[in-house]
Formats: C-alpha cells, structure tokens, sequence
C-alpha cells in the first residue's frame, strides 16, 4: 500500500517541480490600533508556498506566525503589501472554501456526534447525503477514528478529539491546510505519534501544509521548509529548504542532518532574540 | 454482651415520655384510656429500636411504624377536644418526631446498592418530610385551638379540595390552560424572535436592549388594570400580562446566549464562508440553549404569578386568582388553600416539564453531563 503510494508520489513529482505557488505574499504586513499604539504583528513578509510543500512557521509568542497563518485564511486583513492564495484574494480563496483550518483546540461542538461534527462543514458546504456518508466515512479512517462516529466529543481524550477536527478540516477535500499549533496542547507522546500520522497523511494525499508550531523538533520532523520568524516587528528572519528524504521514520530525529537542521533553526531564533537585548 | 449505642433521639424520647406521666391527661377534660398507654408504649418500642448505629430491617420497621402510630392517635385524641391540649401532648409529639427524625437520617445513611432501592430511597425520604409538615401543622392547629380563619388544618383543606373537584377544574382551565398557558408561549416566542432581530440588526440591539432592561425593571403587575382595559376581563388581558412579564427575560437571556458561542467555533464557521443563518442554526442557537432553557424556567413561575395575580383586577367569575381574591373575603380560607395547593402542583409540573426537556436537549453541556 505504501509502495503504491510512494510510486504515486513519484509521478507526481514533475508537477511540484514546476512549483505552482499557493501561497504568495509580497511585503505583507499587518498592523493592529490598541489602545497603548499600534502593534506591528507582521511587518515586510515577503514568502512563496508552492503545491505540495510542508511548511512550518517556528519563533517566540508574537512573532506574528498564528497572525500570518490567519492572514492566509482571511480571518485577519492584511494592512500593507497584497498576498494570494491560489492565485485568488484571500477572501476570494475563502469563499471558495479553498482550505482547511485545524485551530490550537479541536473546536468540536459538543451537542454533535463525531461524524456529525465532521459532517459539519458539508452540510454547510451542500454537499449530497450520501457524498456526506461517504466522506465521513473516509476521513475518520484516515484519522484512525473509525468505530468512534456514534461518540460524542467529550467522551474522547484530547489527542483522538484533534485528531476529529483534522478529519473535519480534510472531509471537504480542499488541497491547502492551515494549522495553528494543533498538538500544542498534547503530552510529547501522543504528540509523536500524531505527527507520523500526519506525515503519512501528507504523502497519502499530497495536499500543501502549513503548520504553526513553537517546538524545533517538531518543525524539521514535519517540513520541507522552516520559516523562522522573530516579534516586535513579526517578521521572517529565515527559511530553511529541509534535506531531510520525504520517508521519515520516528528515530530520524537522532540523526546529524536532522540535528544540523535543528541547530540552524535554533540560531535563527537566538538570532530574533538577541536584537531584543 | 453487646455495647448499648446510645443514640440522643432516642434517649431524648424515653425522658420525654417519662416525663409526659407527670401531667396526664393528654387532653384537659378527656380520661387517659387505652389510646393514651399505647402511644407511650409505642414511642418506647420505637426508642430502644433506634439504639443502634447500624438499624437492621426489624429495627427499621419498628421505627417506621412507631411514630406514625403514637401520631395518629394522638391526632384523634386532640379531634375530640380541640384547643384543650396539656403539656402532655406536646411533649409526646415532639417525641414522635424526634423518631420520625431519626427514621429520615437513617433511611439517608443507606447506601442504595440497586436502582430499584436508590428510587424507593429518593421517593420516601421526601415524602416522610412532607407528611410530617402536614402532620404537625394538623396537630398544632388542632391541639392549640387555632382559629379556621386563620389556619384551617390540612385535612379540612383536603375534604375542601374533593368536594370542590369541578370548581378547581374549571379554574385551572382558565388560568393554567388559558391565560399561563397562551400567555408563556406568546411572550416566550416574541422575545425569542425580538433577541434573533436585535442579533441581526445593530441599531435595534443598541435601541432595544437598553429600554428592554427598563422595562424589566418596571412593576409589571402594575400594568394588569391597563390590560383589563385594553383586552377586556376575559383570559386575553391575563394572557398579555404573562406575555410582557416573561417577554423581557427571554429577550435577555437568548441576547446573551447568542454571545456565548466561541470565537474560536465563530471563526470555524468563517472559515466554511457560512452565512448568517447556516451559523445560527448550526453553532449559535444550539450553543444558547442553556440560557434559552434559563428563562423558560424563569417565566415558567413568573407566568404563573402574573396570571394569577391579574385575576385580582377583574375577571369573570372563574379562574385561580378570582377565587382566592373572593373566598377570602368570604372567610373560606380552606377553599384558599385548596387552590394555593393546586397552584403550587401545576408550578411544579410545569417546572418539571421544562427541566426534563431541558435535560435532553442540553444533554452536552457539563452542568447535565457531570463532568
């Protein structure tokens, strides 16, 4: 099964050559009015997200990452500079329900079953009863959730709960998906283990991610590319093209190519920091 | 040889009764007789049963019958001479509820093992309170002499309540079944459809929602002769009372609820491009309903109240608050608690309707679930 899907893969490696950007976004900034004078959360982003890529967001509390994250699904406007996604305004990208969005909670409604809460976005979306079905059927599978759609949220622990809301965020098929730190609130073991599933998720479908996180290891296990980014302005300091091979196994993490990786990601962030000092 | 457990209701009840010798008889005028020996030996019996930390079954039924017994015909003593209670009397009534007492915490001690015994349990512990209410105040109004006019004792009130079937009947339709009833639904599904406008429409909230709170403020009783001008004496002038009481509440409460909902389940919604109605139906008005449920229970027993103090203002010659207002001019005050006692059933069923449904439609919120 795997092989097949590495031979997948494969073919479609010529299409993410020619690197179709999803995400583009040009002297993107994004400034707030409080009451104590503006806030610059994002300030001169300039990045391209092409089809089928990893792309983690790394850097200290306000550095603008779950902010450029949300600018991306047009929860937030952007005050300066213009950003596409899929060639289309981010506005346009949402009304065409161009995304999924896994948030730092699972979000699940909890007067709704599993497979009604990831029922959730189709109904909204009119999709047909029996597409419904079908879709939920398939997600929670891909979740590892099956024999659990008659639960209701709060009978689940917290790593199967965000695991329901990435099957909710995947049921209607969209080829981006936005996540915003999604295993932030689990213990190191489930955390492990729910980002191999996601890799494998990944390489099954080879849908573009992007995934705000603040550990280092958790971001150069998952990327083919580490954007570090650094507050006050929140700007990117630095992005990293991963070496690492697309199969990666658990113990990859005790290698020297991961580690080195690790370590630059680890100066970039030093290096956000001590312009504070 | 076993510890004797000398439990203080018990050793209580023996000093009563042997003090109750001292001043016999029970009723001054009345010679003790048999009845009078077998209350003493009654409230022993149960006394020495109630020596124990842990009464085993003999022992309860022993306590359970003992008190009920020695009450009963101490009650029929004091139907043959009312108002010439002694000492006596009062002494072993108080000693039959120190074992009644005894009997409820003995019976809350138990720890249920099967469902069967937990609901006899939660049933009969209720019941042995409410009966010894009834029990006592029959007892004190008897014994003391108190007026009828003041306080009738239950069992008049209940030979008052059957033989008056067909009127109580005719006023509940009246006031539950048309003015409560008519009223609660109209004034809860405006204010509900009014929070649902003030959502939608800016300038109505900013409008509304201020003078909503005035309003809420204001004695609304006030209103009811305005209403029985408007509407005329019939249900209807009733009705809209209990319509602007029980308005203002939901008008509040689903205001709030439609806040409840979670910017991060909001933002869920936006990132679907849901609409306006898709959201409300589907994370709004769900994730409001516990405050929704809040104010049916509120109006539930403010419309009761409005319906029923209307009736004092003008009303044709039926309905719950029309007789209270004119049996208590008539001096028939046990016909007043009659209706008091059918009032505060159909508030209770009422209520209950309404918790219920609320415990199968919030089944999800932790204040239901448990945790």
């Amino acid at each position: 099964m795997i092989d097949q899907m590495n031979a997948l893969a494969s073919q479609i490696k010529p299409a993410t050559a020619v690197s179709v950007p999803v995400v583009e976004a040009k002297g993107l900034g994004l400034t707030f009015e409080t009451n104590d004078g503006p806030v610059h959360a994002l300030s001169n982003v300039n990045l391209t997200i092409n089809k089928g890529d990893f792309v983690s967001f790394i850097g200290p509390s306000g550095c603008g990452k779950t902010t450029f994250l949300r600018t991306i699904a047009d929860l937030e406007q952007p005050t300066a500079g213009t950003l596409s996604v899929n060639s289309m305004t981010p506005r346009q990208a949402r009304e065409a329900r161009a995304y999924g969005y896994v948030f730092q909670a699972a979000a699940l409604l909890p007067w709704r079953t599993i497979e009604r809460n990831v029922a959730l976005p189709l109904e909204v979306m009119g999709f047909s009863r029996t597409d419904v079905a079908e879709r939920i059927h398939r997600t929670l599978e891909l979740v590892n959730l099956t024999g659990f759609e008659k639960k209701y949220p709060w009978q689940l622990s917290g790593g199967m709960q965000q695991r329901a809301s990435i099957a909710r965020a995947l049921a209607f098929d969209a080829d981006l998906l936005l996540m915003d730190e999604p295993f932030g609130a689990l213990d190191e073991i489930v955390r492990d283990h729910l980002n191999s599933q996601l890799l494998e998720l990944w390489a099954r479908t080879s849908k573009t991610i992007c995934f705000v996180t603040h550990s280092i290891p958790e971001a150069v296990y998952l990327s083919t590319k580490i954007v570090v980014m650094s507050p006050r302005p929140g700007r990117v300091t630095d992005v990293i093209e991963s070496t690492l091979p697309k199969e990666r196994p658990l113990d990859i993490r005790e290698t020297p190519e991961f580690l080195a990786i690790a370590a630059r990601v680890r100066d970039g962030l030093r290096a956000g920091h001590s312009y504070e000092d | 040889m076993t510890r004797v457990y000398h439990n203080w209701q018990a050793l209580a009840v023996l000093v009563l009764v042997a003090s109750s010798a001292l001043s016999l008889p029970l009723m001054s005028g009345l010679p003790s007789g048999g009845s009078t020996a077998i209350i003493m030996i009654s409230l022993i019996a149960g006394a020495l049963a109630a020596m124990a930390t842990q009464l085993s079954l003999p022992r309860l039924a022993v306590l359970a019958v003992a008190p009920h017994l020695a009450a009963w015909l101490l009650l029929a003593q004091a139907g043959q001479a009312p108002g010439q209670a002694t000492a006596s009397f009062w002494v072993l009534l108080a000693a039959s509820w120190l074992l009644a007492w005894r009997l409820a915490s003995s019976l809350s001690a138990i720890k249920a093992r099967t469902r069967g015994v937990d609901l006899a349990l939660r049933l009969i512990i209720p019941t042995l309170f409410g009966v010894w209410i009834l029990l006592l105040w029959e007892a004190i109004v008897i014994g003391a002499g108190i007026p009828f006019v003041l306080l009738p004792p239950p069992s008049a009130v209940a030979a008052r309540f059957a033989n008056s079937l067909p009127v109580l009947a005719a006023d509940v339709n009246q006031t539950i079944f048309k003015s409560v009833l008519i009223g609660y639904v109209l004034g809860c599904s405006t204010g509900f459809l009014a929070a649902i406008v003030a959502d939608r429409f800016v300038f109505i909230r900013r409008g509304l929602l201020p003078v909503g709170n005035m309003v809420s403020a204001l004695p609304i009783i006030g209103i009811a002769p305005i209403m029985v001008m408007w509407f005329g004496f019939d249900w209807h002038s009733k009705a809209a009372v209990v319509v602007v009481m029980t308005f203002f509440p939901m008008l509040v409460n689903t205001g709030a609820g439609l806040a409840a909902d979670g910017h991060m389940e909001r933002d869920l919604m936006r990132t679907y491009a849901s609409g306006y109605w898709q959201t409300l139906a589907k994370l709004r008005l769900p994730a409001a309903m516990p405050f929704i449920f809040n104010a049916l229970k509120i109006n539930s027993t403010l419309a009761l109240i409005g319906a029923i103090v209307a009736e004092f203002f003008g009303t044709p010659v039926v309905g719950m608050g029309f007789r209270i207002s004119t049996e208590v001019g008539r001096m028939n005050v046990d016909m007043v608690w009659a209706e008091i006692a059918v009032a505060a059933l159909a508030g209770s069923v009422f209520y209950g309707v309404i918790a219920l449904a609320e415990r199968a439609i919030t089944f999800w919120h932790p204040s239901v679930r448990g945790g």
